[in-house]
């Protein structure tokens, strides 16, 4: 039991090792990494379904007890994310055997992945506020060299607004710890929750509340703090934009939710309505900003800091479903939007280029991958029956029941617009005629190269079917976690066990 | 930089800082030093030699590519954990073995040791990386 609840933290960084003494063998490196990634996914598995077996689980590192040790927690919430995690992790390490030349192997982009996948499964597995900033700057270095590997001049570009925004975030986020440790002396995600209940000092509970909610805000990319996204994340190889896209932002989303259900829940009423009104914002500066773009992959960036505010607005709302609503939509999230930055990679490929207007004439090529786009955009829109339907459902109906009805009209709105940058993608990229001055460029991907980046693709494209056709079993799932977020009782119980009430 | 004294100099010292670093690097478990000032010292040594002769013939003092010291480090730091597997207690925790070696008295080996060694050998490793990057610029 021990081994299993740190697994996922351990065969990232035993991954990166290997293939870090092995550097010298370019070739075996991908294999080693998708081996790495096999294993990840296994593991995770294991460690949430003894999660939903067993309830909250908990370790403390080197044995030393709980307020005063590290703790690593696996609740439900936590393992669904490990578990969105490897998966990510697996179609990334497949796309990347096609999509990165040698000369980025060379630079050491297996190991940096591996060693990125480790910062983020450490981040969603810590019980303890310090570590969670130390997992953020592992994940945060290494995204750094990912973002501007193979040296091209828009990678630097785009990465000199990525790292600076980030470092202030973390300046911030420190600066909250310090004054959180200062006033309550504790770094134990539990025992400061309950500190905080028993001796709550609204004044610094309310100015760490929102140190915290920038520092994680900005790496979340909420309005108005999204400026370094569309900024960045069109600038490096499809396959780290996708794993950015699918984990960086998701990680933010998740200290938010983890913080401000836990520990942060003096001054409720004031953060759930200033929430709303930021999630209401970051959809609809989202998707505007969508809506004038003719590039793909600064159509999807956008996108992003669209759907962003729909997981903020389940926080808003804090009913159980709401929360089981933001969770959901996480997950779908995750698969589509990994997805769409595939199939922008593939498309690339072929074509030569990201701007819509130069672009034209695959569906008639291509079909399979214009099929597994119609599913990922479509899902992303929230049309019947795919996993962003539901996952929309989900919170629209907990606005309807909390009464919340402006934020329910954004949303509706928003996933209009959604639909309709969407639709924008498919016409100009898929429907209509190549346009025929710009036909010049020749593809070199082979035919196997082809099949094999569309792997990835179309197993994150069923992924979005089944969960929305058998939406039921993981809605359940994540009600359950949403139970346990909305009860920390249990949290702190299951970590500090015995200590006095 | 072709000073006869300094090569002279470099080419003695070595040894003598890696030897230095060493019991630097043991005598931290319980006293001022550790993995991370020993690491320091041991590369110091190879950049000292770097500095005399150059990147080519440091390298070649060195014998391997100081990437593989990092892998190597992590890995000891990693294996530091693996003993506490093997008896079902939580990851990273202090394990000891006492042997007793004649005409010395009770000698302890711990788990922090490899760990403090992984430090050591990643700290060289690291700052072998960029120096040797660097002077080949």
């Amino acid at each position: 039991m021990n081994v299993l609840i740190i697994s996922p933290v351990i065969i990232p960084f035993t991954t990166a090792i290997i293939l870090l003494l092995l550097f010298k063998l370019k070739s075996v490196q991908r294999y080693i990494s998708l081996i790495g990634s096999l294993v990840s996914l296994g593991i995770s598995i294991s460690l949430l379904v003894h999660t939903i077996d067993s309830g909250i689980l908990s370790v403390q590192i080197g044995n030393w007890p709980a307020p005063y040790g590290i703790t690593i927690v696996s609740d439900l919430f936590s393992a669904i994310m490990v578990v969105m995690t490897a998966l990510m992790s697996l179609t990334v390490n497949i796309y990347s055997m096609i999509d990165i030349d040698t000369k980025r192997i060379q630079y050491g982009y297996f190991p940096l992945i591996n060693i990125l996948l480790m910062g983020v499964n450490g981040a969603f597995l810590t019980g303890d506020i310090f570590n969670l900033y130390v997992w953020f700057e592992v994940m945060l270095m290494s995204s750094f060299v990912l973002m501007v590997l193979g040296g091209e001049r828009k990678q630097m570009e785009g990465a000199v607004k990525y790292v600076t925004l980030n470092l202030i975030s973390s300046a911030l986020f420190l600066a909250g710890l310090g004054i959180l440790y200062g006033e309550i002396g504790t770094l134990n995600m539990a025992d400061i929750a309950y500190t905080l209940r028993a001796t709550a000092d609204a004044t610094v509970t309310g100015s760490t509340a929102m140190l915290f909610f920038i520092a994680f805000g900005i790496k979340a990319a909420i309005f108005p703090l999204f400026f370094w996204l569309p900024a960045s994340y069109h600038t490096p190889p499809a396959s780290v934009s996708a794993l950015f896209a699918g984990l960086l932002t998701k990680v933010g989303v998740y200290s938010l939710i983890r913080s401000f259900t836990l520990f942060f829940v003096q001054d409720a009423t004031f953060f759930h309505e200033f929430m709303i009104i930021i999630a209401g914002f970051t959809m609809l500066t989202g998707v505007l900003g969508a809506a004038s773009q003719f590039e793909f992959r600064r159509v999807l960036s956008f996108h992003i800091i669209s759907q962003i505010g729909y997981m903020i607005m389940g926080l808003g709302i804090f009913t159980p479903l709401a929360i089981a609503g933001s969770i959901f939509f996480l997950i779908h999230n995750m698969i589509t939007k990994t997805n769409l930055f595939f199939i922008s990679g593939v498309v690339y490929r072929l074509k030569g280029s990201y701007e819509l207007k130069k672009l034209g004439g695959l569906y008639a090529s291509h079909p399979w991958l214009s099929i597994f786009l119609v599913i990922s955009a479509f899902s992303l829109a929230g049309l019947p029956p795919l996993s962003g339907f539901w996952a929309k459902f989900a919170l629209i109906k907990a606005g309807l029941q909390s009464q919340d009805y402006p934020i329910v009209f954004i949303a509706l709105f928003v996933s209009m617009l959604t639909l309709f940058s969407m639709v924008k993608i498919w016409a100009e990229a898929f429907w209509k005629k190549q346009p025929s001055q710009k036909n010049d460029f020749k593809s070199k991907l082979s035919a196997r190269d082809y099949i094999v980046m569309i792997i990835p693709i179309g197993m994150l494209a069923l992924l979005a079917v089944a969960i929305g056709i058998g939406f039921e079993p993981l809605m359940n799932i994540c009600m359950k976690a949403a139970s346990q977020l909305l009860n920390p009782e249990l949290y702190i119980q299951s970590i500090l066990g015995g200590y006095p009430k | 930089m072709r000073s006869l004294i300094l090569r002279t100099a470099a080419r003695q010292l070595l040894p003598i800082f890696i030897i230095i670093s060493i019991i630097i690097m043991l005598r931290g478990h319980n006293a001022p030093g550790g993995g991370f000032i020993g690491g320091l010292i041991a590369a110091s040594a190879y950049i000292l030699y770097d500095i005399a002769y150059g990147v080519v013939d440091a390298r070649r003092v060195l014998r391997m590519d100081p990437l593989y010291l990092i892998g190597l480090g992590l890995a000891c730091a990693l294996g530091s954990g693996i003993p506490s597997f093997l008896i079902d207690s939580p990851f990273t925790a202090q394990e000891w073995i006492t042997f007793t070696i004649p005409f010395y008295g009770k000698f302890a080996v711990t788990s922090p040791l490899v760990f403090d060694l992984g430090v050591y050998l990643t700290v060289i490793g690291v700052l072998l990386t960029i120096v040797f990057s660097l002077a080949e610029e």
